[in-house]
């Protein structure tokens, strides 16, 4: 028999000055299964919660009722007070006096009768709740970092100095990903690679730190805590071992006019390669698509000269399983390509290029050596156009967003470049000018007022190649929509920033949310920020959207404290609202036949296939399970059941029937 | 297979030797248009600046009465008449209340499903194959190719070339023998309708056009399109003034150089109508021994 | 039937329906106290018989409320109880159940004030309605205080 107490809270005046809170408890203790009903000013008030804690123990209540404000206010108040006197803490519920009904009625009758229909629904309800327990779920304390960049690193650090142990994956043959590229950093104009390279070596040499590179994501599976994953290790065709880094191979290796990748085109590499000279590990790959070996079976002249023999032609790649308890992605972004732009020449013009490109100009161990020369001809730009907005801003482009660092990044190339070229011409078009951050706006001020750069307000319909030079024809607003040509040396578009190459079928490996620019999904913009909706799977970096260094920094180590806190325990409590599969004796098992209708509509892959087997190890039969370490309580699958087998604890099948059937009889 | 041929006021007026041309070529490879029977003005500009349905109503008549005419394909000189054609075909089939109205109003059904070609489409589909066999004469010229602005725009309802850069013309060109150059100005406005209202304004823009081409070494401008055609070779004189320079690169239609590399004589094509005279100096055909 | 007040169910989920009809109580906004919350913790818990016993237990109209497509806190569960109404509803049709007493809507946390308007307005609509008596008789059986 239930023994049920209810507390109907006046809130003040809140509730009782449009709803007969004396009334309600009176006809509330004649509910059936109701064994104590009173009144309070102030429930959730230390006298308040000790009356409840009181009742329960003196009139040995098996289920509590508050009757006050919404429960998204005080459930877990009221939760805990019941647990701290003895009774399981889901053994009490709230109904809603507050927000749903005095707070939206009159002083009428049917207020209060409203307020004795809503406390004997949940009366009704609470009689068919059973005790629920938090769920235990082992966590191996071993992180993933996905991507090398300066996101995926300060991610690393941040977990490997906690006492974990990290794994990071990197798909190039070196870390350091988009920042490793650029020659100086806004606002501080702090040499890029001094920066980020310290932190590239500590990586490396970190005890914590397991690095592969060259590497990518085979598989994912498993669930928070209790990943499985793949990675498959490309071969290099070195012998990591063996090879001291020395650098011979590159240099006499006959193909030496590969365009690379590092040098974002604008320079050449071997096909036996170190990207660049600060990378980590400075261990050199073999481009097989490339190498002269690999495609006709000749030279080998790299195996020839190399002095340790590490030269490994017939290496395959090899696939490495690993237990790991949380992932952190952190696998950044791309540009746009010049051929991008119809507009800009569709990618023709040697001497119109991107701003990542430019990067690599103006970098001293860049193609030029830091001078700035452009890529057509090797002559100094004496006017350099830059054009922000390239794609960005523009739904004729499908780019809707702004891509945040062009703005910054461009007052720095136009600094950078009247550094270089004291009688340069600097022009930048503009649409806007967002230098939201610390520093910032001073920054760009600096460029126009110190350094000379030229803003003009307006976008460029054209650039078009005639006698050597480029002219661009675009508008100064400002000026009332005046045309404006520019004969120019130099075209520096500052290009959208994008997902990064096979960011999409990552997403699909990990079983994360990516929207429709195949950026990652945040579980909450606001609120969580770091978290995706798949448990145990971060997010760092520009991989979520487009984002600045210190962003990207910051925004790692948030990352890095939610693994941290994960890990900070042995195992990992969850509220036990969860879906649970019916189980009976042999030889039924249960009511669930095998259909797995259920199993494609779980947002979590929540829903296992559980193999029956008898003594003999014979499979009896497959039945549906729900996984309660992954499973986050929506019950859509208890509604789909067709043989009604899955019920959802907290809101079980008979539990709302109740409520239903209480709601609308007196 | 029936292609019809809508010819629109220009061909049968101004540009006359468009459709000359147009019919020439056609008759030179064996295939003959037939002109859209009763057809009318395609409405161009005046029409979509004032009344809604009028603007649809008119190029809707004339597609169809070729529809009625049992024509599968049309082919439409004139790039307004392809524009308006291929644009309201387009708005007609995305809104099946508007059809029904627009049906009433011409008193005549309307299907929707002929196919639109402008006369480079033409050319590719019925003429690029077979062209390399007839070449009597190469065309071996530097020519500056433009498009003008509606034959390639809006990309999103034509669906054909490149907008900024489109090299369909240029590739008709090369293959009867020209060296189509790489210039600026393919679809730059060449001042249009201001032809008659603001010349000043055509002599300005359509001089930038002329400059950029003769400046990169042109010998003639091909065009595909009458109002173009006018701007660049009767308003010559309006832009000579703009300039301060005069200007003699004659202006020819796709159609017109086509025919000549095929041997057809230059005033079937029409060439004396023009205002620029066309003299194009003799070129001898190169043999491999005088190449060296 | 001057003093019929109708009796309506609304099943909402927790996430967005219920939280906007709380800021629907903090904005002190008044509508109809005819419509009683059950709370969910999304629509796609929501098994459509639930309505057949809410009718059956003499229920005047239903409100099933959650999510804005997309928003959905579990990602896809009002997808599915969306998909269920299309499917249901021309099923319930079919069966000649009045399926103008049962209204689906989408309230986000945010929309206190439409949650006010969509109680106000449906609630007028059933009134106007009158007592849903023919789905009872329908069913030629008393349903009352039946719990499985």
């Amino acid at each position: 028999m239930a023994r049920i107490g209810v507390f109907v809270c006046h809130c003040g005046e809140n509730i009782s000055a449009t709803v007969d809170c004396e009334k309600v408890a009176s006809v509330a203790s004649g509910f059936p299964g109701v064994a104590y009903s009173t009144s309070y000013k102030y429930m959730c008030s230390d006298p308040g919660q000790n009356l409840v804690k009181d009742a329960i123990k003196e009139y040995k209540l098996d289920g509590v009722v508050v009757a006050a404000c919404s429960p998204r206010m005080h459930e877990p108040t009221f939760r805990r007070a019941t647990a701290e006197a003895g009774l399981n803490p889901y053994l009490c519920e709230m109904a809603n006096l507050r927000e749903h009904c005095s707070w939206v009625h009159d002083k009428v009758e049917a207020t209060t009768n409203k307020a004795i229909d809503t406390v004997r629904t949940l009366v009704e309800k609470v009689k068919r709740n059973t005790p629920l327990h938090p769920i235990r779920v082992p966590v191996t304390k071993t992180a993933l970092v996905i991507g090398g960049g300066v996101a995926g690193i300060q991610a690393a650090l941040d977990i490997a100095n906690t006492g974990h142990k990290v794994i990071m994956v990197e798909r190039d043959p070196s870390i350091g990903g988009h920042m490793s590229q650029l020659s100086e950093t806004f606002p501080t104009l702090d040499c890029s690679q001094c920066i980020l390279t310290p932190r590239m070596v500590e990586i490396a040499q970190h005890p914590n730190i397991t690095l592969y590179t060259y590497a990518e994501i085979e598989s994912l599976e498993g669930f928070i805590g209790n990943f499985k994953v793949k990675i498959r290790k490309k071969s290099k065709s070195i012998d990591e071992k063996a090879c001291t880094g020395c650098g011979l191979c590159s240099t006499k290796c006959p193909t030496k006019k590969i365009s690379s990748e590092f040098e974002q085109h604008l320079g050449k590499r071997p096909a036996i390669y170190v990207p660049f000279p600060q990378a980590v590990p400075n261990k050199p790959v073999i481009d097989k698509e490339n190498c002269t070996y690999y495609l006709k079976g000749k030279c080998r002249i790299c195996e020839k000269v190399c002095p340790t023999k590490a030269i490994r032609f017939d290496q395959p790649d090899e696939i490495l399983e690993v237990e790991i308890g949380a992932v952190v992605v952190a696998t950044g972004f791309d540009v746009k390509e010049t051929d991008f732009f119809p507009e800009y020449g569709y990618g023709k013009y040697k001497d119109v290029i991107t701003g990542l490109q430019f990067e690599r100009i103006a970098s001293a161990s860049g193609p030029t050596q830091g001078m700035i020369r452009r890529p057509s001809d090797g002559e100094i730009p004496k006017t350099v156009v830059f054009i922000k907005c390239a794609g960005s801003r523009d739904p004729a482009k499908g780019i809707e967003y702004c891509s945040k660092i062009c703005c910054m990044y461009t007052a720095k190339h136009a600094m950078l470049y009247k550094h270089k070229v004291h009688d340069g011409n600097a022009f930048v078009f503009y649409m806007d000018i967002r230098a939201g951050g610390k520093n910032y706006e001073e920054f760009v001020r600096r460029a126009i007022t110190e350094d000379g750069a030229q803003y003009i307000r307006g976008r460029v319909s054209k650039v078009y190649e005639k006698n050597g030079k480029l002219i661009v024809s675009g508008a100064d607003t400002l000026l009332g929509s005046m045309p404006v040509e520019i004969e120019a040396d130099l075209v520096v578009l500052a290009t959208a920033s994008v997902a990064s190459k096979g960011a999409e079928e990552l997403a699909q490996k990990l079983h994360i949310s990516y929207d429709s620019y195949k950026f990652f999904s945040e579980a909450h913009p606001k609120l969580k920020p770091v978290e995706t909706n798949t448990g145990g799977i971060f997010l760092a970096g520009a991989c979520q959207a487009p984002k600045d260094i210190p962003e990207s920094v910051a925004m790692a180590s948030g990352a890095a404290v939610k693994v941290a806190v994960l890990f900070s325990n042995d195992e990992l409590t969850r509220e036990p609202i969860v879906a649970e599969v019916n189980r009976i004796a042999p030889p039924m098992y249960s009511t669930c036949v095998g259909c797995f209708m259920c199993q494609p509509v779980c947002p979590y892959q929540a829903i296992e296939r559980e193999q029956i087997k008898d003594r003999s190890g014979n499979l009896i039969k497959e039945l549906a399970r729900i996984n309660p370490g992954l499973c986050q309580g929506c019950g859509t699958c208890v509604a789909l059941c067709r043989s009604k087998s899955i019920d959802l604890h907290g809101y079980t099948n008979n539990q709302v029937l109740a409520e239903v059937v209480a709601l609308l009889n007196d | 297979m029936k292609i019809g041929l809508y010819p629109g006021c220009s061909l049968k007026g101004s540009s006359r030797e468009y459709n000359e041309s147009v019919n020439a070529l056609a008759n030179a490879f064996d295939i003959t248009l037939e002109e859209v029977p009763d057809w009318n003005c395609c409405g161009a500009t005046a029409a979509h600046n004032l009344n809604h349905e009028l603007s649809l109503s008119l190029p809707a008549r004339i597609l169809a009465l070729a529809e009625q005419a049992g024509m599968e394909m049309l082919v439409i000189p004139c790039a307004a008449c392809y524009s308006r054609l291929t644009i309201v075909q387009y708005e007609l089939n995305q809104d099946e209340e508007l059809k029904k109205k627009v049906s009433e109003i011409i008193e005549m059904p309307y299907l929707g499903n002929i196919k639109i070609l402008n006369v480079i489409q033409f050319i590719q589909q019925f003429i690029l194959e077979k062209l390399p066999a007839k070449i009597k004469q190469p065309f071996n010229y530097k020519v500056a190719c433009y498009y003008g602005c509606l034959l390639v725009r809006p990309h999103g309802i034509l669906k054909f070339d490149r907008p900024e850069d489109p090299l369909t013309m240029d590739e008709a060109m090369k293959a009867v023998g020209a060296d189509s150059i790489d210039w600026a100005f393919k679809v730059e406005c060449c001042g249009a309708g201001m032809s008659v209202a603001r010349t000043d304004v055509v002599g300005k823009l359509s001089g930038s056009i002329m400059k950029d081409a003769v400046d990169r070494g042109a010998e003639a401008i091909i065009v595909a399109c009458p109002m173009c055609h006018s701007n660049l070779d009767m308003r010559r004189p309006d832009i000579n003034k703009a300039l301060s320079e005069k200007i003699t690169t004659p202006v020819l239609y796709i159609t017109q150089a086509l025919g000549l590399a095929v041997g057809i004589d230059p005033k079937t094509l029409g060439l004396h109508r023009h205002f620029v005279p066309v003299n194009l100096p003799k070129k001898e055909i190169q043999t491999q021994m005088e190449v060296k | 039937m001057a003093d019929f007040e109708p009796k309506i169910v609304a099943f909402v989920c927790n996430w967005c329906t219920y939280a906007g009809a709380d800021l629907t109580g903090t904005s002190r906004i008044k509508y109809a106290p005819n419509v009683k919350i059950i709370r969910f913790p999304c629509t796609g818990r929501i098994d459509f018989m639930l309505l057949m016993k809410s009718f059956a237990n003499g229920a005047d109209g239903i409100i099933v409320s959650g999510c804005h497509p997309n928003d959905c806190h579990y990602t896809s569960g009002n997808f599915h109880a969306r998909r269920r109404w299309m499917v249901f509803r021309d099923l319930a049709e079919f069966m000649g159940i009045d399926v103008n007493r049962v209204c689906f809507s989408w309230v986000s946390a945010a929309e206190g004030a439409k949650w006010a308007e969509i109680v106000n307005t449906f609630t007028d609509e059933v009134r106007k309605r009158g007592p849903y008596k023919e789905y009872i008789d329908l069913a030629k059986m008393e349903h009352k205080n039946v719990i499985l």
